[in-house]
Protein backbone atom coordinates (compact mmCIF):
# COMPACT_ATOMS: atom_id res chain seq x y z
CA UNK A 1 0.00 0.00 0.00
CA UNK A 2 1.33 2.88 -0.75
CA UNK A 3 2.12 5.98 1.84
CA UNK A 4 -0.71 8.59 1.97
CA UNK A 5 0.38 12.36 1.53
CA UNK A 6 -0.94 13.09 5.24
CA UNK A 7 0.66 11.76 7.96
CA UNK A 8 -1.07 13.28 11.68
CA UNK A 9 2.34 12.78 12.90
CA UNK A 10 3.74 15.51 10.89
CA UNK A 11 1.84 18.06 13.02
CA UNK A 12 4.05 17.47 15.70
CA UNK A 13 7.12 18.73 13.07
CA UNK A 14 5.06 22.10 12.47
CA UNK A 15 7.44 23.85 14.54
CA UNK A 16 10.50 22.85 12.52
CA UNK A 17 9.11 24.95 9.10
CA UNK A 18 11.35 27.70 11.30
CA UNK A 19 14.62 25.97 10.54
CA UNK A 20 14.46 27.04 7.07
CA UNK A 21 12.98 29.98 6.93
CA UNK A 22 13.66 31.12 10.31
CA UNK A 23 12.66 34.64 10.76
CA UNK A 24 9.25 34.39 8.66
CA UNK A 25 8.56 30.86 10.39
CA UNK A 26 8.83 32.73 13.76
CA UNK A 27 6.94 35.80 12.55
CA UNK A 28 4.34 33.61 12.20
CA UNK A 29 4.15 31.51 15.17
CA UNK A 30 4.19 34.88 17.43
CA UNK A 31 0.99 36.11 15.18
CA UNK A 32 -0.40 32.66 15.52
CA UNK A 33 0.01 32.47 19.24
CA UNK A 34 -1.08 36.34 19.61
CA UNK A 35 -4.55 35.85 17.84
CA UNK A 36 -5.12 32.83 19.85
CA UNK A 37 -5.20 34.66 22.86
CA UNK A 38 -7.86 35.74 24.95
CA UNK A 39 -9.16 38.89 23.39
CA UNK A 40 -12.32 40.50 22.64
CA UNK A 41 -13.23 36.89 21.72
CA UNK A 42 -12.63 34.19 24.52
CA UNK A 43 -10.11 31.43 23.32
CA UNK A 44 -12.66 28.89 23.53
CA UNK A 45 -15.06 30.72 20.61
CA UNK A 46 -11.83 31.23 18.61
CA UNK A 47 -11.53 27.61 19.02
CA UNK A 48 -14.55 26.40 17.78
CA UNK A 49 -13.97 28.79 14.66
CA UNK A 50 -10.82 27.46 14.04
CA UNK A 51 -12.71 24.39 14.32
CA UNK A 52 -15.04 25.16 12.05
CA UNK A 53 -12.57 26.79 9.40
CA UNK A 54 -10.34 23.64 9.06
CA UNK A 55 -13.20 22.20 8.14
CA UNK A 56 -13.76 24.44 5.40
CA UNK A 57 -10.17 24.08 4.64
CA UNK A 58 -10.45 21.22 4.91
CA UNK A 59 -7.09 20.74 6.47
CA UNK A 60 -6.53 17.41 8.30
CA UNK A 61 -4.05 18.34 10.67
CA UNK A 62 -5.85 21.52 11.84
CA UNK A 63 -8.79 19.17 12.32
CA UNK A 64 -6.87 17.01 14.43
CA UNK A 65 -5.35 19.80 16.49
CA UNK A 66 -9.32 21.96 17.00
CA UNK A 67 -10.89 18.76 17.94
CA UNK A 68 -8.29 17.96 20.50
CA UNK A 69 -8.16 21.64 21.67
CA UNK A 70 -11.86 22.43 21.62
CA UNK A 71 -12.41 19.03 23.72
CA UNK A 72 -9.93 20.32 26.05
CA UNK A 73 -11.84 23.49 26.53
CA UNK A 74 -14.98 20.74 27.39
CA UNK A 75 -16.58 22.16 24.44
CA UNK A 76 -19.32 19.33 23.70
CA UNK A 77 -19.66 17.42 20.50
CA UNK A 78 -22.84 18.98 19.10
CA UNK A 79 -21.41 22.34 19.62
CA UNK A 80 -18.58 20.94 17.55
CA UNK A 81 -20.66 19.93 14.84
CA UNK A 82 -22.96 23.01 14.94
CA UNK A 83 -20.07 24.64 14.44
CA UNK A 84 -19.02 22.49 11.56
CA UNK A 85 -22.50 23.14 9.95
CA UNK A 86 -21.65 26.93 10.59
CA UNK A 87 -18.65 26.53 8.03
CA UNK A 88 -20.43 24.36 5.74
CA UNK A 89 -23.14 26.67 5.32
CA UNK A 90 -20.87 29.47 4.79
CA UNK A 91 -19.18 27.54 1.94
CA UNK A 92 -22.54 26.59 0.40
CA UNK A 93 -23.61 29.53 0.58
CA UNK A 94 -20.53 31.33 -0.72
CA UNK A 95 -20.85 28.70 -3.89
CA UNK A 96 -24.44 29.51 -4.48
CA UNK A 97 -24.01 33.35 -4.26
CA UNK A 98 -22.02 33.30 -7.25
CA UNK A 99 -25.44 31.98 -8.87
CA UNK A 100 -26.53 35.40 -8.95
CA UNK A 101 -23.27 36.12 -11.21
CA UNK A 102 -24.14 33.36 -13.28
CA UNK A 103 -27.71 34.63 -13.57
CA UNK A 104 -26.63 38.28 -14.18
CA UNK A 105 -24.39 36.70 -17.09
CA UNK A 106 -27.16 34.62 -18.18
CA UNK A 107 -29.20 37.41 -18.49
CA UNK A 108 -26.70 39.70 -20.18
CA UNK A 109 -25.77 37.24 -22.69
CA UNK A 110 -29.20 35.47 -23.22
CA UNK A 111 -31.98 38.45 -22.42
CA UNK B 1 -17.67 0.65 29.64
CA UNK B 2 -16.25 -1.31 32.44
CA UNK B 3 -17.95 -3.29 34.31
CA UNK B 4 -14.86 -5.07 36.50
CA UNK B 5 -11.23 -4.19 37.40
CA UNK B 6 -8.31 -5.23 35.07
CA UNK B 7 -7.36 -7.40 38.09
CA UNK B 8 -10.35 -9.14 38.26
CA UNK B 9 -10.44 -9.34 34.39
CA UNK B 10 -6.43 -10.73 34.61
CA UNK B 11 -5.51 -7.64 32.37
CA UNK B 12 -1.26 -7.92 32.21
CA UNK B 13 -1.39 -3.77 33.15
CA UNK B 14 -3.09 -4.77 36.66
CA UNK B 15 0.64 -5.38 37.20
CA UNK B 16 2.65 -2.22 38.05
CA UNK B 17 5.81 -4.12 36.67
CA UNK B 18 3.96 -4.05 33.12
CA UNK B 19 2.68 -0.87 33.08
CA UNK B 20 6.30 0.49 34.15
CA UNK B 21 7.94 -1.67 31.54
CA UNK B 22 5.62 0.18 28.72
CA UNK B 23 6.21 3.67 30.37
CA UNK B 24 9.83 2.97 30.23
CA UNK B 25 10.38 1.35 26.92
CA UNK B 26 8.96 2.45 23.18
CA UNK B 27 9.20 5.95 22.73
CA UNK B 28 11.44 6.94 25.75
CA UNK B 29 13.83 3.78 25.32
CA UNK B 30 14.41 4.65 21.24
CA UNK B 31 15.28 8.20 22.70
CA UNK B 32 12.01 9.68 20.47
CA UNK B 33 10.94 11.25 23.51
CA UNK B 34 13.29 12.77 26.31
CA UNK B 35 12.63 10.56 29.92
CA UNK B 36 11.37 12.57 32.70
CA UNK B 37 14.62 12.12 34.47
CA UNK B 38 16.53 13.82 31.54
CA UNK B 39 13.39 16.53 31.05
CA UNK B 40 13.95 17.87 34.82
CA UNK B 41 17.81 17.42 34.34
CA UNK B 42 17.84 20.16 31.70
CA UNK B 43 16.99 22.80 34.62
CA UNK B 44 18.34 20.98 36.94
CA UNK B 45 15.52 20.18 39.05
CA UNK B 46 16.63 16.22 39.16
CA UNK B 47 16.02 15.46 42.37
CA UNK B 48 13.46 16.60 43.11
CA UNK B 49 13.62 16.71 46.97
CA UNK B 50 10.37 16.08 49.39
CA UNK B 51 9.88 19.34 51.32
CA UNK B 52 8.28 19.63 55.00
CA UNK B 53 5.13 17.16 55.22
CA UNK B 54 1.91 19.30 55.14
CA UNK B 55 -0.34 16.48 53.17
CA UNK B 56 -1.16 12.89 54.31
CA UNK B 57 -3.17 11.56 51.70
CA UNK B 58 -4.42 7.77 53.14
CA UNK B 59 -5.62 5.46 50.26
CA UNK B 60 -8.63 3.89 52.86
CA UNK B 61 -9.15 0.72 50.49
CA UNK B 62 -9.69 0.19 46.70
CA UNK B 63 -13.09 -0.84 46.98
CA UNK B 64 -15.57 1.27 44.91
CA UNK B 65 -19.51 1.19 43.80
CA UNK B 66 -18.35 2.65 40.27
CA UNK B 67 -15.92 1.19 37.51
CA UNK B 68 -14.57 4.15 35.78
CA UNK B 69 -13.32 4.00 32.77
CA UNK B 70 -9.64 5.65 33.82
CA UNK B 71 -9.08 5.34 37.09
CA UNK B 72 -5.59 5.27 37.96
CA UNK B 73 -6.44 3.00 41.00
CA UNK B 74 -8.21 0.16 39.34
CA UNK B 75 -10.74 0.55 41.67
CA UNK B 76 -14.37 -1.49 41.80
CA UNK B 77 -16.68 -3.34 43.22
CA UNK B 78 -14.93 -6.50 43.47
CA UNK B 79 -11.65 -4.80 44.89
CA UNK B 80 -10.98 -5.97 48.65
CA UNK B 81 -8.39 -4.39 49.74
CA UNK B 82 -9.29 -2.60 52.77
CA UNK B 83 -7.98 -0.21 55.54
CA UNK B 84 -7.81 -2.07 58.92
CA UNK B 85 -8.40 -0.22 61.99
CA UNK B 86 -5.09 -1.23 63.11
CA UNK B 87 -3.40 1.03 60.34
CA UNK B 88 -6.13 3.52 60.77
CA UNK B 89 -4.88 3.99 64.69
CA UNK B 90 -1.23 3.79 63.31
CA UNK B 91 -2.23 6.74 61.22
CA UNK B 92 -3.47 8.34 63.56
CA UNK B 93 -0.91 8.35 65.78
CA UNK B 94 0.96 10.08 63.07
CA UNK B 95 -1.52 12.69 62.62
CA UNK B 96 -0.95 13.35 66.18
CA UNK B 97 2.87 13.60 65.94
CA UNK B 98 3.60 14.94 62.52
CA UNK B 99 3.88 18.65 61.09
CA UNK B 100 0.98 17.76 58.72
CA UNK B 101 -1.68 20.10 58.88
CA UNK B 102 -4.19 18.38 56.02
CA UNK B 103 -5.84 15.03 55.69
CA UNK B 104 -6.76 13.56 52.56
CA UNK B 105 -8.99 10.47 52.37
CA UNK B 106 -9.16 8.79 49.38
CA UNK B 107 -10.30 5.60 47.62
CA UNK B 108 -12.34 3.25 45.91
CA UNK B 109 -14.82 5.19 47.59
CA UNK B 110 -13.46 5.66 51.17
CA UNK B 111 -16.98 5.43 52.19
CA UNK B 112 -17.57 1.87 51.80
CA UNK B 113 -14.27 1.02 54.43
CA UNK B 114 -16.43 -0.07 57.72
CA UNK B 115 -14.11 2.25 59.66
CA UNK B 116 -14.90 4.94 57.41
CA UNK B 117 -16.98 6.73 60.18
CA UNK B 118 -14.70 5.95 62.90
CA UNK B 119 -11.80 7.04 61.58
CA UNK B 120 -13.32 10.29 60.41
CA UNK B 121 -14.52 10.98 64.01
CA UNK B 122 -11.47 10.05 65.61
CA UNK B 123 -9.45 12.36 62.97
CA UNK B 124 -11.65 15.06 63.25
CA UNK B 125 -10.54 15.27 67.06
CA UNK B 126 -6.55 16.01 66.07
CA UNK B 127 -7.09 19.65 65.08
CA UNK B 128 -6.16 18.42 61.13
CA UNK B 129 -6.58 22.56 59.38
CA UNK B 130 -8.12 20.84 56.21
CA UNK B 131 -10.24 17.53 56.24
CA UNK B 132 -10.53 16.29 52.79
CA UNK B 133 -12.75 13.29 51.46
CA UNK B 134 -12.87 12.44 48.25
CA UNK B 135 -15.98 11.59 47.28
CA UNK B 136 -17.49 10.00 43.75
CA UNK B 137 -21.07 11.47 44.89
CA UNK B 138 -23.06 8.33 43.75
CA UNK B 139 -21.87 6.29 46.78
CA UNK B 140 -24.22 8.87 48.53
CA UNK B 141 -27.10 7.86 46.45
CA UNK B 142 -25.74 3.76 46.40
CA UNK B 143 -27.99 2.64 49.45
CA UNK B 144 -29.65 3.99 51.88
CA UNK B 145 -27.03 3.40 54.52
CA UNK B 146 -25.30 6.28 52.73
CA UNK B 147 -28.49 8.66 52.68
CA UNK B 148 -26.92 10.34 55.96
CA UNK B 149 -23.44 11.53 54.57
CA UNK B 150 -24.10 14.90 53.85
CA UNK B 151 -25.28 15.34 57.35
CA UNK B 152 -21.94 13.29 58.85
CA UNK B 153 -19.93 15.27 56.85
CA UNK B 154 -21.23 18.48 57.77
CA UNK B 155 -21.27 17.56 61.74
CA UNK B 156 -17.20 16.85 61.17
CA UNK B 157 -16.56 19.77 59.23
CA UNK B 158 -15.30 17.73 56.27
CA UNK B 159 -14.12 18.93 53.49
CA UNK B 160 -16.13 17.70 50.16
CA UNK B 161 -13.91 17.37 47.51
CA UNK B 162 -15.86 15.55 44.62
CA UNK B 163 -15.55 13.63 40.89
CA UNK B 164 -17.82 15.32 37.80
CA UNK B 165 -16.73 14.61 34.51
CA UNK B 166 -18.50 17.35 32.65
CA UNK B 167 -21.75 19.24 33.43
CA UNK B 168 -23.56 17.11 30.79
CA UNK B 169 -24.84 13.77 30.95
CA UNK B 170 -23.14 12.07 28.14
CA UNK B 171 -19.93 12.56 28.55
CA UNK B 172 -20.39 11.51 32.65
CA UNK B 173 -22.10 8.74 31.66
CA UNK B 174 -19.30 7.66 28.97
CA UNK B 175 -16.53 7.83 32.05
CA UNK B 176 -18.37 6.54 34.57
CA UNK B 177 -21.37 4.28 33.87
CA UNK B 178 -24.69 5.45 33.15
CA UNK B 179 -26.48 6.74 35.69
CA UNK B 180 -23.99 8.21 37.23
CA UNK B 181 -24.81 11.89 36.23
CA UNK B 182 -28.28 11.74 37.78
CA UNK B 183 -27.37 10.31 41.14
CA UNK B 184 -24.40 12.62 40.97
CA UNK B 185 -26.56 15.59 40.61
CA UNK B 186 -29.07 14.55 43.28
CA UNK B 187 -26.14 13.71 45.60
CA UNK B 188 -25.14 17.56 44.92
CA UNK B 189 -28.24 19.06 45.52
CA UNK B 190 -28.26 16.80 48.56
CA UNK B 191 -24.60 18.48 50.11
CA UNK B 192 -26.36 22.03 48.90
CA UNK B 193 -29.16 21.43 51.06
CA UNK B 194 -27.17 21.17 54.06
CA UNK B 195 -25.32 23.78 53.38
CA UNK B 196 -22.15 22.58 51.46
CA UNK B 197 -20.74 24.63 48.51
CA UNK B 198 -23.03 27.51 49.16
CA UNK B 199 -21.55 31.40 48.93
CA UNK B 200 -19.85 31.89 51.84
CA UNK B 201 -20.58 28.56 53.95
CA UNK B 202 -17.57 27.37 55.60
CA UNK B 203 -18.49 23.60 54.31
CA UNK B 204 -16.26 23.16 51.22
CA UNK B 205 -17.79 21.73 48.22
CA UNK B 206 -15.15 21.48 45.36
CA UNK B 207 -15.23 19.39 42.25
CA UNK B 208 -12.74 17.70 40.52
CA UNK B 209 -12.85 17.46 36.66
CA UNK B 210 -10.93 14.99 34.51
CA UNK B 211 -11.12 14.86 30.86
CA UNK B 212 -12.63 11.98 29.28
CA UNK B 213 -10.78 10.90 26.94
CA UNK B 214 -6.79 11.19 25.81
CA UNK B 215 -6.38 14.91 25.76
CA UNK B 216 -5.50 17.12 28.57
CA UNK B 217 -7.45 19.24 30.94
CA UNK B 218 -8.12 23.05 29.36
CA UNK B 219 -7.70 26.04 31.54
CA UNK B 220 -8.89 25.81 35.28
CA UNK B 221 -10.85 29.33 35.35
CA UNK B 222 -12.44 28.65 32.29
CA UNK B 223 -13.64 25.15 33.20
CA UNK B 224 -14.91 26.66 36.26
CA UNK B 225 -16.87 29.05 35.03
CA UNK B 226 -18.56 27.02 32.61
CA UNK B 227 -19.16 23.92 34.86
CA UNK B 228 -20.83 26.80 37.34
CA UNK B 229 -22.88 28.13 34.73
CA UNK B 230 -23.66 24.95 33.55
CA UNK B 231 -25.02 23.15 36.92
CA UNK B 232 -26.57 26.43 38.67
CA UNK B 233 -28.70 26.88 35.10
CA UNK B 234 -29.85 23.69 34.84
CA UNK B 235 -30.14 22.33 38.49
CA UNK B 236 -29.52 25.05 40.84
CA UNK B 237 -26.40 23.48 42.23
CA UNK B 238 -23.50 25.92 44.05
CA UNK B 239 -19.90 24.79 44.66
CA UNK B 240 -17.04 26.49 45.43
CA UNK B 241 -13.94 25.53 43.83
CA UNK B 242 -12.93 23.37 40.53
CA UNK B 243 -9.93 21.26 40.08
CA UNK B 244 -8.68 20.49 37.05
CA UNK B 245 -6.89 17.35 37.12
CA UNK B 246 -4.76 15.65 34.09
CA UNK B 247 -4.87 11.72 33.52
CA UNK B 248 -1.77 10.31 34.27
CA UNK B 249 -0.84 7.22 31.90
CA UNK B 250 -1.40 4.33 34.51
CA UNK B 251 -3.81 1.24 35.24
CA UNK B 252 -7.26 1.67 33.62
CA UNK B 253 -5.99 5.01 31.77
CA UNK B 254 -3.11 3.27 29.95
CA UNK B 255 -4.68 0.32 28.94
CA UNK B 256 -7.77 2.65 27.67
CA UNK B 257 -4.93 4.68 25.70
CA UNK B 258 -3.11 1.59 24.49
CA UNK B 259 -5.92 -0.35 23.57
CA UNK B 260 -7.61 3.37 21.37
CA UNK B 261 -4.00 3.72 19.59
CA UNK B 262 -3.87 6.95 21.57
CA UNK B 263 -0.73 6.04 24.37
CA UNK B 264 2.15 7.33 22.11
CA UNK B 265 0.24 10.88 20.97
CA UNK B 266 -0.85 11.45 24.95
CA UNK B 267 2.48 10.94 25.75
CA UNK B 268 4.03 13.65 23.19
CA UNK B 269 1.12 16.09 24.28
CA UNK B 270 2.08 15.38 28.23
CA UNK B 271 5.70 16.22 26.95
CA UNK B 272 5.57 18.73 24.63
CA UNK B 273 3.39 20.97 27.54
CA UNK B 274 6.24 20.10 29.89
CA UNK B 275 5.93 23.21 32.26
CA UNK B 276 9.48 23.45 34.62
CA UNK B 277 7.44 25.80 36.83
CA UNK B 278 5.09 22.90 37.78
CA UNK B 279 7.79 20.71 39.09
CA UNK B 280 8.48 23.09 41.98
CA UNK B 281 4.52 22.58 43.17
CA UNK B 282 4.48 19.23 42.38
CA UNK B 283 2.08 17.55 44.86
CA UNK B 284 4.66 14.68 46.42
CA UNK B 285 7.10 17.46 47.72
CA UNK B 286 4.68 18.35 50.56
CA UNK B 287 2.67 15.06 50.04
CA UNK B 288 2.78 11.54 51.62
CA UNK B 289 0.33 9.04 50.51
CA UNK B 290 -0.48 5.80 52.43
CA UNK B 291 -1.47 2.72 51.11
CA UNK B 292 -4.53 0.45 52.77
CA UNK B 293 -1.75 -1.52 54.04
CA UNK B 294 0.32 1.13 55.78
CA UNK B 295 3.09 1.56 52.94
CA UNK B 296 4.34 4.65 52.32
CA UNK B 297 5.20 6.51 48.93
CA UNK B 298 5.21 9.43 47.26
CA UNK B 299 1.87 10.12 45.65
CA UNK B 300 -1.31 7.75 45.02
CA UNK B 301 0.31 7.17 41.20
CA UNK B 302 3.61 5.93 42.83
CA UNK B 303 1.26 3.82 45.16
CA UNK B 304 -0.31 2.29 42.83
CA UNK B 305 2.72 1.70 40.51
CA UNK B 306 3.93 -0.04 43.78
CA UNK B 307 7.38 2.36 43.69
CA UNK B 308 7.83 3.06 47.47
CA UNK B 309 9.55 6.12 49.19
CA UNK B 310 13.12 6.59 48.95
CA UNK B 311 13.44 6.34 52.27
CA UNK B 312 14.23 3.79 55.52
CA UNK B 313 10.77 4.80 56.68
CA UNK B 314 8.84 2.55 54.61
CA UNK B 315 5.29 1.79 56.41
CA UNK B 316 3.06 3.92 58.65
CA UNK B 317 4.42 1.75 61.61
CA UNK B 318 7.83 3.47 60.96
CA UNK B 319 7.11 6.26 60.23
CA UNK B 320 9.92 9.18 60.58
CA UNK B 321 9.00 12.75 59.49
CA UNK B 322 12.85 13.76 59.42
CA UNK B 323 14.02 10.57 57.76
CA UNK B 324 11.37 10.95 55.00
CA UNK B 325 11.98 14.99 54.73
CA UNK B 326 14.02 15.87 52.04
CA UNK B 327 14.40 12.18 50.67
CA UNK B 328 14.50 12.03 46.45
CA UNK B 329 11.09 11.75 45.40
CA UNK B 330 10.99 8.32 43.00
CA UNK B 331 10.01 9.33 39.12
CA UNK B 332 8.97 7.61 36.03
CA UNK B 333 7.69 8.66 32.96
CA UNK B 334 4.00 9.16 34.80
CA UNK B 335 5.23 12.01 36.29
CA UNK B 336 4.90 14.29 33.01
CA UNK B 337 0.73 14.02 33.68
CA UNK B 338 1.67 16.22 36.92
CA UNK B 339 3.93 19.02 35.12
CA UNK B 340 1.85 19.02 32.06
CA UNK B 341 0.67 22.85 31.13
CA UNK B 342 -0.38 24.56 34.67
CA UNK B 343 0.42 21.25 36.16
CA UNK B 344 -2.05 18.88 38.00
CA UNK B 345 -2.22 17.68 41.81
CA UNK B 346 -4.95 16.41 43.95
CA UNK B 347 -5.65 20.46 44.28
CA UNK B 348 -5.76 21.26 40.90
CA UNK B 349 -3.27 23.37 38.66
CA UNK B 350 -0.04 23.74 40.40
CA UNK B 351 1.93 26.93 38.31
Amino acid sequence: MSKPYYDAADLRKFGKITEWSEELGTKFFDYYAKVFEEGALTAREKSLIALAVAHTEQCPYCIDAYTKDTLQRGITKEQMMEAIHVGAAIKSGATLVHGVQMMNKVNKLDG
Amino acid sequence: MATKSLKKLGNDLAQSNKQIEILSNGIFKSGELPTFKDKISETSQFPIKAKKLEILQINVGYMCNQVCDHCHVDAGPDRKEIMTRDTMRQCLEVIKNSGAHTLDLTGGAPEMNPDFRWFVEEAAKVGIKDFIVRSNLTIIRANKKYYDLPEFFKKHNVHVVSSMPHWTRGKTDKQRGDGVFDKSIKALQELNAVGYGMPGSDLKLDLVYNPSGAFLPGDQVAMEKDFKKALMDDFGIEFHNLFAITNLPIARFLDYLIASENYEDYMYSLVEAYNPAAVENVMCTNTLSISWDGYLFDCDFNQMLELPVNSKSRHISEFNEELLEGRNIVISQHCYGCTAGAGSSCQGVVA
